[in-house]
């Protein structure tokens, strides 16, 4: 497969798997305002997957739209990483989940509004202000919760330790990354880590949280298509609908 | 032949008068929104959008109500083009749409968006504190956040310390 291709994929699947993971939380958020945060959020990613699924299906070409994309792939085909199809766990996990994704997220799309490629570069340059204001509140609600009660700092030491290990693989360069990297497409992993890593210490030490180590041990496989028994579950919820009446429309 | 000549000044005047769908109380226009009237041979016309957020579930009713007033006023050929760069910003919104608004009782962006010089300092909390808004009911910068996020995408909820009243406040973005 086309490496841009795959490289669209990753970034429209990251996108639409953790807007979906976050959509179950509709109507069950631990209170009305951050109810409506979650969905938002979502409802932004949903937006951000969109314009990359649909521009990775027309520089595939063969005639598959943001919803064939979305819709009709099986878990293998999906190139999202780990971090983002975790479940929802206690709300200690579903913001420490979103603070690890929206730093990651945010300084990668601010490196991709300079992309040699002009599409990506407008894409990222719209989601921009969006992404930020993600990091922005899952920075925030970290530090509350994590300098918060005994018991609400329990919970988020426990979230940020054991979600860490799915943090690795967003710097893992592999084939597809190099291609980009080297093409201008896409930055550095390395120098994304120096920044993902200097913020995540910032709002740590500011929520009295214990970052885990930076060369701990960690998962990886996600981008390439090989998933944790988690993804599978939550496609055969989004894309039901299209699977069981094919071409179903509103 | 009926060819219908129509200018792009004539065209502006009709998006104008299209309402946003969600605060019906401004336009298109006001908000920004539209970026580019081209008429083309008279009959043709590419009306330039670009979205407010990536998700905004009113874009898909807004294109549809520019073709909509377009064609009522005998356009025979409308094409709605989007585009995404530069992003929309609330700097783009009209006075006058701000002050309509601001009548309907909702508050409207209070400062222009801010740059910050690197990517990290746009993300520090101390970058995060939430602007000084006047109450649209009483007119007193009283007030305080209730929550960043509201009933759409491009609004936070805000109460009044002064009148007591809850209020929408349409953020900077």
């Amino acid at each position: 497969m086309d490496a841009k291709l795959q490289y669209l994929l990753r970034l429209g699947d990251n996108a639409l798997v953790l807007s979906q993971r976050l959509s179950e939380l509709c109507g069950k958020g631990p209170a009305l305002e951050e109810d409506m945060a979650l969905t938002n959020v979502a409802l932004d990613l949903l937006g951000q997957a969109r314009m990359w699924l649909t521009y990775a299906g027309e520089l595939e070409g063969r005639g598959r739209d943001e919803d064939a994309l979305a819709y009709l792939r099986d878990a293998h085909d999906f190139h999202n990483a780990l971090l983002v199809e975790q479940p929802n766990g206690n709300y200690a996990h579903t913001m420490m989940r979103q603070f690890y994704f929206d730093t990651w997220h945010y300084f990668l799309i601010g490196a991709l509004v300079q992309s040699s490629d002009a599409r990506i570069a407008e894409i990222a340059e719209k989601s921009l202000k969006e992404v930020t204001y993600h990091l922005r509140r899952s920075g925030d609600l970290v530090v509350r919760l994590g300098d918060g009660t005994a018991t609400s700092h329990a919970y988020m030491q426990t979230a940020a330790d054991e979600l860490w290990m799915y943090t690795g693989e967003l710097f893992m360069e592999d084939d597809v990354d190099a291609q980009m990297i080297a093409a201008g497409v896409a930055p550095a992993a390395a120098g994304l880590r120096t920044q993902w890593l200097a913020h995540v210490a910032d709002i740590f030490a500011e929520a009295t949280l214990t970052m885990p180590a930076p060369d701990a041990w960690m998962q990886k496989g996600g981008k390439q298509g090989r998933h944790s028994e988690h993804l599978g579950y939550l496609l055969a919820e989004m894309q039901f609908l299209q699977r069981a009446y094919p071409g179903a429309q509103w | 032949m009926n060819a219908l000549l129509v200018d792009e000044a004539t065209v502006w005047s009709w998006l104008a008068e299209v309402p946003d769908p969600e605060i019906p109380v401004i336009s298109v226009v006001d908000l920004g929104i539209v970026r580019g009237v081209a008429v083309q041979g008279g009959d043709a016309v590419t009306v330039t959008i670009t979205p407010t957020y990536s998700g905004c579930p009113a874009m898909q009713v807004i294109e549809s109500a520019v073709r909509e007033a377009l064609h009522r006023r005998g356009v025979e050929h409308v094409h709605v083009a989007t585009r995404l760069s530069p992003a929309w910003t609330t700097d783009w919104m009209s006075e006058s749409g701000k002050a309509k608004l601001t009548g309907y009782g909702i508050a409207p962006p209070a400062q222009t968006v801010q740059l910050h010089g690197s990517l990290a300092a746009a993300v520090a909390r101390r970058a995060s504190l939430a602007p000084t808004v006047a109450c649209p009911h009483c007119g007193s910068t009283h007030t305080e956040m209730t929550s960043q996020f509201g009933s759409t995408p491009c609004k936070a909820l805000y109460r009044c310390l002064a009148c007591r009243e809850p209020f929408d406040y349409f953020k900077c973005h």
